[in-house]
């Protein structure tokens, strides 16, 4: 099976699919790997470090004619002046790059007609087994960090505070728009220089990991909240947007350095810098707008390009990850690497599983047909609650717990009904009268007891216990029955049952008294 | 006048034993709710041989008969002393023997008042004759069932019988057989000849062997039901005995037409049920399950041949432990009934409050089923003095697994197995476990490399954060707990 790795023919795309390193392993997996002449000179790999590493160096159309897995960074797009990279896809092969069908739908019908099996890296399900190939998480990563250095490149002073002998210089102020990994990694790179830095996001759940890096996180209350599935935000309403662009503004002017990385997951951008707290900031000024591909979060950001607006440099560039090409091209080989030996083993060869929850996320089309968007993914882990809705949960436990098991209790509520009924008919009057005590007890008892902590499950399992002993009243009253039997057992009954009564509450004594807080 | 003040204490008992049961379910009420219960037990006797002993209409000065009086006193003052005496000795590991013992004491009463009513003058029930008669035999069933249920739960747990489950062939249909037999003697039972001894009659009159017949079935019953089940199951089994106590004494009630029984026998068998019914489903188990399904003797009996994971285990040492402990931020220790064999609890304490003490964080992850009862995890800490507040439920410290550097895993096995959540063909496969692989690292006290109480093999010990400090769990706490005190002098 042959493994092809096209040079990227996007404008400033520097990465690659494949490094000697990854090549090196899949050649080891026993497959064969071509790889395009050049195809890693922008990011630093020459075509003879992959030739050592085991692969072939073939020509443009030759990677795309034999390969059966075409292992690509960019969506396949039409070559200056040529053919459409969808099109040199041999029939049947295997795609596995960014792809972006929300984005891209002619592309992806493009490709269906060529029956390609197309795996998306943007489309892994954010899953933990997964994470080693998260390919959106690794650039990500890179592109935080990279657009802090952009911003520190285009910011004429120094983000630490200083006191120097020449005058004291003020910290850089930094402000971090979305607190995702893009947002995470750039608090960290700007606080590693030195910067004070605040982070803003709707999401209240990502407060832990902002105070974790040291930067301080700005509160925005609104009655709505802004996780969706999967761990990614979502969209929110105008009112929400003005009032969350209100407090940006504020910020907005008492900062230096704005990155901002806000992004909704198949929507263009949320505008959260207007023009007006563009104008409020100070002379020199930064705004690194790393939103700009799906329209910026701010209307003012030109994308791909640097601008300066009213003394505010606006950068918009998209190809942040590209510009450490090295590095991205080793971590996204590397998820690219992972998602193929989720299909690909040495011994079973290469195996499509769309059961498998990774694959069946990750696949776009299987053999031209269109199988995406998958299944949602189930929603994001709970934080661990706080206080207030532990409380909540308390109160409403009792109710909330036996409606849950409703099913049951119908059948419980039926059979007690039958019961009734026949005792009705057959019993006694007294019997009835008895019965009627009995499953009112058992109702108090049902109730009673759904709320206790299980820290207590064995004090008040001695306790019941105890409280059971209430049978020694049976032996007394068979004891005074007449007979000479009854004496002898009722004796027995009430001996062992006062074993019980007294057994059970000491114990229970003995051990509440060790519970201490 | 008598009946009256007889009605209202039953009245004011109950109510007690309910608001005992309430108290209960939380710390800081738990000591009162207990002392409640024994006001409630006090009024319940004292005003039942009141008025058994005061003649109805204070007509005559009462003559009591000292002979019943003298049985009665002496009976209630030697079963005191002895549960007294019980209840101070035992130890709090062996919690769960004793409150198995104390389950099948229930039991027992319940079958020889059962057999005492059977013998009394019929007088009073003329009215509803066969009702009673069924209220007696089911008495009597129910009580056969939880004494013998009890007694061999008390021997697994003791250990005298083998905690392996017995699986006879056909055991269901065995059951199935015994429990039509009972039906079957209900209906001689009830129809028999002369049903109700009169003054004259002697014990093995009339429907006496029916019910003597069934008494033994339903011993059989109860032995083969609790054989059956597995020793890792034992905390559902013994909750499940302690809510047949309380039926019980409902029972019992029924036939004596006495309702403080019946309700606070419905209150002790719901309640049971209940906690029966929250243990399994912290096994993700439904009851059926755990009573019909023998389970731990398949996963036992074939240790997975082929595919056990084989793996590099790593070894490590109590000064490595110390080291990683002290320069830890996060520590979780996760007790098992490894701790409790042990009794290495007071041990664990010092090291959690010498971390403490260091400013390290230090908490306990204490999972439903951990130990051979529920909760008793709880109740061995608690004799160890640590404090409540950081002994946390599964469910509240696995979101924090991430955050943890350190968990330390004290004599558990299957509750800290991974294959519970990835292995579907494992036989604990969907049980909530407790996430601690996700922790920077493991340390894993234990005796061996032996399997669990279910007999499943355990990746997490051939994982790469995972480290194996082996030997008994006491010596090495204590070992460890010396290395810490070394290093923080």
């Amino acid at each position: 099976m042959k493994v092809g790795i096209p040079k990227e023919i996007y404008p400033h795309e520097c990465r690659v699919a494949a490094t000697p390193d990854t090549v090196e392993k899949m050649v080891k997996l026993g497959l064969e790997v071509i790889v395009e002449a050049g195809a890693g000179d922008a990011s630093t790999f020459a075509d003879a470090a992959y030739i050592e590493a085991g692969a072939r160096i073939v020509d443009s159309n030759a990677v795309f004619a034999e390969a059966d897995i075409v292992l690509k960074v960019r969506q396949p797009m039409a070559r200056a002046g040529g053919a459409h990279e969808a099109d040199l896809l041999k029939a049947g092969s295997i795609l596995i790059s960014f792809i972006w069908p929300a984005q891209n739908k002619p592309l992806v019908d493009r490709l269906a007609a060529r029956k390609i099996n197309v795996f998306a890296m943007d489309a892994v399900p954010r899953i933990t087994r997964a994470q080693k190939l998260d390919a959106l998480s690794a650039m990500a990563n890179i592109a935080g960090y990279r657009a802090v250095v952009e911003a520190a490149h285009h910011f004429g002073r120094f983000f630490s505070g200083q006191v120097t002998a020449a005058g004291r210089v003020k910290p850089a102020q930094v402000l971090v728009l979305g607190a995702g990994v893009a947002g995470l990694a750039a608090i960290a790179a700007a606080k590693g220089l030195g910067a004070v830095v605040k982070a803003f996001d709707t999401r209240p759940v990502v407060r832990e990991q902002v105070e974790s890096l040291g930067a301080q996180f700005i509160e925005f209350k609104f009655d709505e909240a802004g996780e969706g599935a999967g761990g990614y935000a979502k969209q929110m309403s105008d009112a929400y947007l003005a009032a969350e662009q209100a407090l940006i503004a504020k910020h907005a002017a008492a900062s230096d350095i704005i990155i901002s990385t806000a992004l909704i997951p198949g929507k263009p951008a949320p505008v959260l810098i207007t023009p007006g707290a563009v104008t409020a900031m100070a002379q020199g000024s930064v705004i690194v707008d790393m939103a700009a591909e799906q329209g910026g979060n701010c209307p003012l950001t030109e994308r791909d390009k640097v601008v300066e607006k009213s003394g505010v440099t606006l950068v918009g560039l998209t190809d942040l990850p590209s510009r450490m090409a090295r590095q991205s091209s080793e971590l996204y080989a590397t998820t690219v690497l992972n998602l193929l030996k989720e299909m690909y083993t040495a011994e079973k060869g290469l195996v499509i599983d769309l059961k498998d929850e990774v694959q069946r996320g990750a696949v776009i089309l299987k053999d031209g047909e269109l199988l995406w968007p998958a299944p949602a993914p189930a929603a994001p882990p709970k934080p661990a609650p706080g206080p207030a809705p532990k409380a909540a949960a308390g109160n409403h436990g009792a109710a909330a717990a036996p409606a849950k098991k409703s099913g049951s209790a119908n059948i419980v509520a039926a059979l007690a009904a039958i019961l009734l009924g026949a005792a009705a008919i057959f019993g006694p009057p007294e019997f009835i009268q008895h019965l009627t005590v009995f499953l009112l007890a058992c109702v108090v008892g049902w109730h009673v007891i759904w709320n206790v902590t299980p820290a207590l499950h064995t004090p008040l399992m001695s306790v019941t216990n105890a409280i059971s002993g209430i049978i020694v009243i049976g032996g007394m009253l068979a004891l005074y029955s007449s007979g000479p039997g009854a004496l002898i057992l009722g004796g027995i009954a009430v001996l062992i049952a006062a074993i019980n009564v007294a057994g059970g509450f000491l114990v229970t004594q003995r051990m509440l008294k060790m519970f201490r807080k | 006048m008598i009946a009256t003040i007889r009605a209202l204490a039953y009245l004011i008992a109950s109510i007690l034993f309910i608001l005992s049961l309430r108290g209960l379910s939380n710390q800081e009420t738990a000591q009162r709710g207990n002392r409640m219960g024994v006001i409630g037990m006090l009024i319940a006797v004292v005003i039942t041989a009141l008025a058994l002993l005061v003649p109805v209409d204070f007509a005559a000065i009462p003559t009591p008969e000292w002979s019943l009086v003298g049985v009665l006193g002496g009976a209630l003052a030697v079963g005191c002393l002895i549960g007294a005496v019980l209840a101070a000795r035992v130890a709090m590991t062996s919690m769960p023997e004793l409150v198995a013992m104390l389950h099948s004491f229930v039991g027992a009463a319940a079958v020889i008042v059962g057999v005492a009513t059977y013998l009394q003058p019929a007088d009073a029930y003329e009215a509803g004759r066969s009702a009673h008669l069924v209220e007696i035999y089911v008495g009597v069933l129910v009580g056969a069932v939880t004494f013998s249920g009890s007694i061999i739960a008390f021997g697994k747990l003791r250990g005298m019988i083998g905690s392996r489950p017995l699986l006879l062939p056909g055991r269901h249909i065995i059951n199935l057989i015994v429990l039509t037999a009972c039906v079957t003697l209900a209906y001689v039972f009830v129809h028999a000849e002369v049903p109700w001894p009169d003054a004259g009659a002697g014990l093995f009159d009339a429907g006496m062997p029916a019910l003597l017949i069934m008494t033994g079935l339903a011993l059989l019953l109860g032995i083969h039901m609790v054989m059956a089940i597995g020793g890792g199951d034992m905390p559902v089994v013994v909750s499940l005995l302690n809510s047949y106590s309380g039926w019980a004494a409902a029972a019992a009630g029924f036939m004596l037409s006495n309702d403080l029984l019946i309700v606070t026998g419905a209150l002790v068998g719901s309640s049971g049920a209940i906690l029966s019914y929250i243990m399994c489903k912290a096994m993700n188990r439904s009851i059926w399950n755990v009573m019909l399904g023998g389970f731990g003797a398949e996963a036992g009996a074939k240790p997975a041949p082929g595919a056990a994971p084989a793996g590099k285990v790593t070894e490590t040492n109590v000064n490595e432990v110390a080291d990683w402990l002290l320069a830890a931020r996060h520590v979780v220790i996760v007790p098992g009934y490894g701790m409790a064999v042990a009794q290495a609890q007071h041990a664990v304490k010092d090291i959690s409050s010498l971390l403490i003490e260091k400013g390290v964080t230090c908490r306990y992850a204490i999972h439903p089923v951990a130990g051979r009862l529920p909760g008793h995890m709880n109740v061995l800490l608690a004799e160890a003095n640590v404090s409540y507040d950081i002994v946390k439920e599964m469910d509240e410290i696995n979101p924090e697994m991430p955050e943890t550097e350190v968990v330390m895993v004290i004599g558990a096995n299957d509750i800290v197995n991974p294959s519970a959540e990835t292995d579907t063909s494992s036989p604990i496969y969907g049980m909530p476990v407790l996430q601690v692989w996700k922790a920077g690292k493991v340390v894993m006290l234990k005796r061996g490399m032996s399997a669990g109480y279910a007999g499943v093999d355990n990746p997490l010990v051939y994982n790469d954060n995972t480290a194996m400090l082996f030997g008994d769990a006491r010596s090495s706490v204590q070992k460890l707990l010396a290395a810490l005190r070394e290093r923080s002098a």
